[in-house]
């Protein structure tokens, strides 16, 4: 163990399951969070009684002891949750790495699973929600008696404001949903298998809410996704090469709110990303140069520009230079989303983003890009949030 | 309007456009348990003999305000096709000539002459006191029919009079009702002021209270720290620059300039027009609201141009602060 930097290396994912991705699992949730649980502990060659810890997201209607009961896990010594909606996705493994590392629980099993399509919907927005008097829905005040409602929304006001002072255009945005399309095009787990859209068709998807279209839009997805964290050490016991955690961190901004920290004297960047970043890169001991492909959260379009620019690997305002000029594709300077992205393949809330790191790192990605020995994921924009660091072994 | 069509509908005030009607029951004790008991009216003179012969009465007594009902003419009437071309519908058919088309009750003063008893016998009859000329009303240009309707019993002595006022109007022309959300063609709030949903209210707490009571006031306040003087928006209890819990506020100029804006296509909430324009603006005292831009087109908006504050009532109790282009100050 590195004691200047503890947590590098100490853990690392060992198994990754998932139910299919669909827009109506006729399913409870429940039932999909036990079977995405059930298959990553059987990936990872573990039994369920092997597992003692579970982290979830505040935002998951499964409790921790109904999954533990259902699935026969039985007996917990740690289990925790992490808030802010998909901000949470990399956070929950952050969580079972630092028990892995300090001992708390040895087999650690972050999970995220709902109904999101044909359940409650989150784009349909937060206009009618019931009332209360916290300091959350209190925040709502502020926005929803003027009509501002819904994510999409919340994200239009920052691309906005991005495109006046960096030049941007929807077609920039677009640039991203194509290369999301792209990928998912040849992944048969993707919801968009087999259609990979143009930039023309981007451009003449309808408005969602300008500078938005349609296709700059994630998609409402049902399913499951789980991962399990154990040491370093016993992942390499497992049946597959463990993805290790070189790096995992949380972020919230100065004046952080809810997808709508407009206050700021500058609403262009991702603060919290960049403090995510800087995080990432001092406990691994590595830089933008050193990562090899990223998976980076595209519940919008717009919000991707501005994470290459906080997590470095490009310069400010130079998201869309670098987007055009073709580094997100398969072969270019830095893979992007090689499952589909939220866009593509699932919206799992950012955890089928960590299963797609985990199997870059492996070498298993349906789009596998040449040599990946560290790739970069990033949870929910707009929002607190957290990012991972996954890099081969040895 | 020519002046024919004046003419012709003056023709009709003082005119009887309803003859004295019997109404099909006489006032009985069925009717006014059910009306009672769905009006959760419990004063025991309309069913309880004694309570009501406690109050001086020789019995029980019908509600006041059921006088209309003994004459309605019931469902199968009502839900019959129109007819009879009664000077009534001719008067309706006149003001749809006009374009009079739509119509709204807008007042109903009862004066009552005595209280009806189970067997009376209630009959009616309306005549028209007068035709306003058209005036201009948020619903569309329109015309007030005021017509009294006097209330008789059996015997022919009056028992009561309405005086009854509704507005016949030319509907403002509105967009088809859609059949999904996202097909709803784009209009105005003025044009169909009748889908107008309330917006969605703000959660009021202990910490924004003070915001959305001014605003109600039509007075746009931002929160100040009393110790140090910093301006904060969203409010919130405690000043982040130097921690002090103490605040005031001060009213802003309603000076301000677009520093981000969004338009608005889906999912739509049934308050607003769509496209909808929101804003962030910022204030001349430097900080930033969330706001909804008026008295300009989605093509027109542009970060940086000039706004100023204006009004909007969010509902009975509420208004909230947006802006309009500097230019259209005064128009
Ligand atoms: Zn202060």
């Amino acid at each position: 163990m590195n004691v200047a930097r503890p947590l590098s290396g100490a853990a690392a994912i060992a198994g990754i399951g998932a139910t299919e991705f669909s827009k109506n699992s006729g399913r409870s949730e429940l039932r999909l969070a036990c079977e995405a649980v059930l298959a990553a502990v059987a990936d990872a060659g573990l039994k369920p009684s092997d597992v003692d810890g579970l982290v979830t997201f505040t935002a998951d209607t499964n409790s921790e002891i109904h999954v533990a009961r259902s699935t026969g896990i039985g007996e917990l010594t740690f289990f925790s949750r992490v808030g802010y909606g998909g901000g949470a996705a990399c956070g929950t493994l952050q969580q079972a790495a630092m028990a892995v590392a300090t001992g708390a629980a040895e087999v650690v099993v972050c999970y995220r699973a709902f109904n999101e399509r044909s359940g409650e919907r989150y784009g349909l927005g937060q206009a009618e929600r019931p009332m209360d008097t916290s300091a959350d829905r209190a925040a709502y005040a502020w926005m929803t008696p003027y009509g501002l409602n819904t994510p999409a929304q919340w994200v239009a006001m920052f691309a906005r404001r991005y495109m006046h002072e960096y030049g941007a255009t929807s077609e920039d945005f677009g640039r991203v949903a194509v290369v999301d399309r792209r990928h998912a095009a040849v992944n048969p787990a993707a919801w968009f298998y087999g259609r990979p859209i143009t930039l023309e068709e981007h451009q003449a998807s309808r408005w969602i809410a300008e500078p938005l279209h349609l296709l700059d839009c994630c998609q409402e997805t049902d399913g499951g996704q789980a991962l399990v964290v154990v040491s370093a050490e016993r992942a390499r016991d497992l049946p597959h090469p463990p993805a290790v955690v070189r790096a995992a961190a949380q972020g919230s901004g100065a004046d952080q709110h809810m997808m709508t920290s407009y206050y700021r004297p500058s609403i262009s960047g991702i603060p919290e990303m960049g403090l995510v970043g800087r995080q990432l890169y001092r406990q691994s001991g590595l830089g933008p140069d050193d990562v090899d492909a990223a998976i980076l959260y595209d519940h919008f379009t717009p919000l991707v520009l501005p994470q290459l620019e906080e997590l470095g690997f490009c310069g400010t305002g130079e998201a869309k230079d670098f987007i055009a000029d073709g580094h997100l594709e398969l072969g270019g300077r830095l893979p992007f989303n090689t499952h589909g992205g939220q866009l593509g393949e699932a919206y799992l809330h950012g955890m089928n983003g960590v299963a797609e790191a985990v199997r870059l790192v492996r070498g298993t990605s349906v789009n596998q890009p040449d040599d990946v020995r560290n790739v970069i994921v990033t949870a929910g924009t707009g929002v607190p949030t957290s990012g991972l660091l996954l890099g081969a072994d040895g | 309007m020519s002046a024919a069509y004046e003419d012709r509908l003056r023709a009709f005030v003082g005119r009887e456009i309803h003859p004295l009607r019997p109404g099909q029951d006489p006032v009985n004790v069925p009717m006014i348990r059910h009306w009672v008991e769905a009006m959760e009216d419990d004063n025991p003179i309309y069913l309880d003999e004694e309570a009501a012969r406690a109050t001086g009465r020789d019995g029980v007594v019908a509600p006041a305000s059921m006088a209309q009902a003994w004459v309605m003419r019931g469902y199968a009437a009502t839900a019959a096709a129109k007819g009879g071309g009664g000077p009534a519908d001719e008067l309706t058919d006149l003001l749809a000539e006009g374009g009079y088309t739509s119509v709204v009750a807008t007042d109903s003063e009862f004066e009552f002459h005595r209280e009806l008893v189970p067997g009376d016998h209630v009959a009616a009859r309306e005549v028209v006191e007068s035709i306003s000329p058209e005036k201009a009303t948020a619903l569309g240009a329109g015309r007030f029919i005021t017509s009294l309707r006097t209330y008789h019993d059996q015997d022919g002595e009056i028992v009561a009079v309405q005086r009854w006022r509704i507005l016949r109007f030319r509907p403002k022309p509105k967009p088809q009702k859609p059949r999904e959300p996202e097909e709803r063609p784009e209009g105005t709030a003025a044009e169909r002021p009748e889908e107008r949903a309330p917006r969605p209210q703000p959660a009021i707490n202990r910490d924004n209270a003070f915001w959305f009571e001014a605003a109600r006031e039509r007075r746009l306040l931002i929160q100040r720290c009393a110790a140090c003087r910093t301006l904060r928006h969203p409010p919130g209890p405690c000043c982040p620059e130097c921690g002090s819990f103490e605040w005031d506020t001060v009213r802003a100029s309603g000076d301000a300039h677009v520093y981000s804006f969004v338009v608005n296509h889906h999912p739509r909430h049934p308050a607003f027009d769509y496209p909808l324009i929101v804003a962030v603006v910022e204030l001349a005292e430097g900080t930033r609201l969330i706001t909804n831009l008026v008295g300009v087109t989605p093509e027109e908006v542009e970060i940086d141009m000039p706004v100023v504050l204006d009004w909007v009532d969010a509902g009975p109790e509420s208004s909230l602060p947006v802006f309009r282009p500097v230019a259209q100050e005064g128009q």
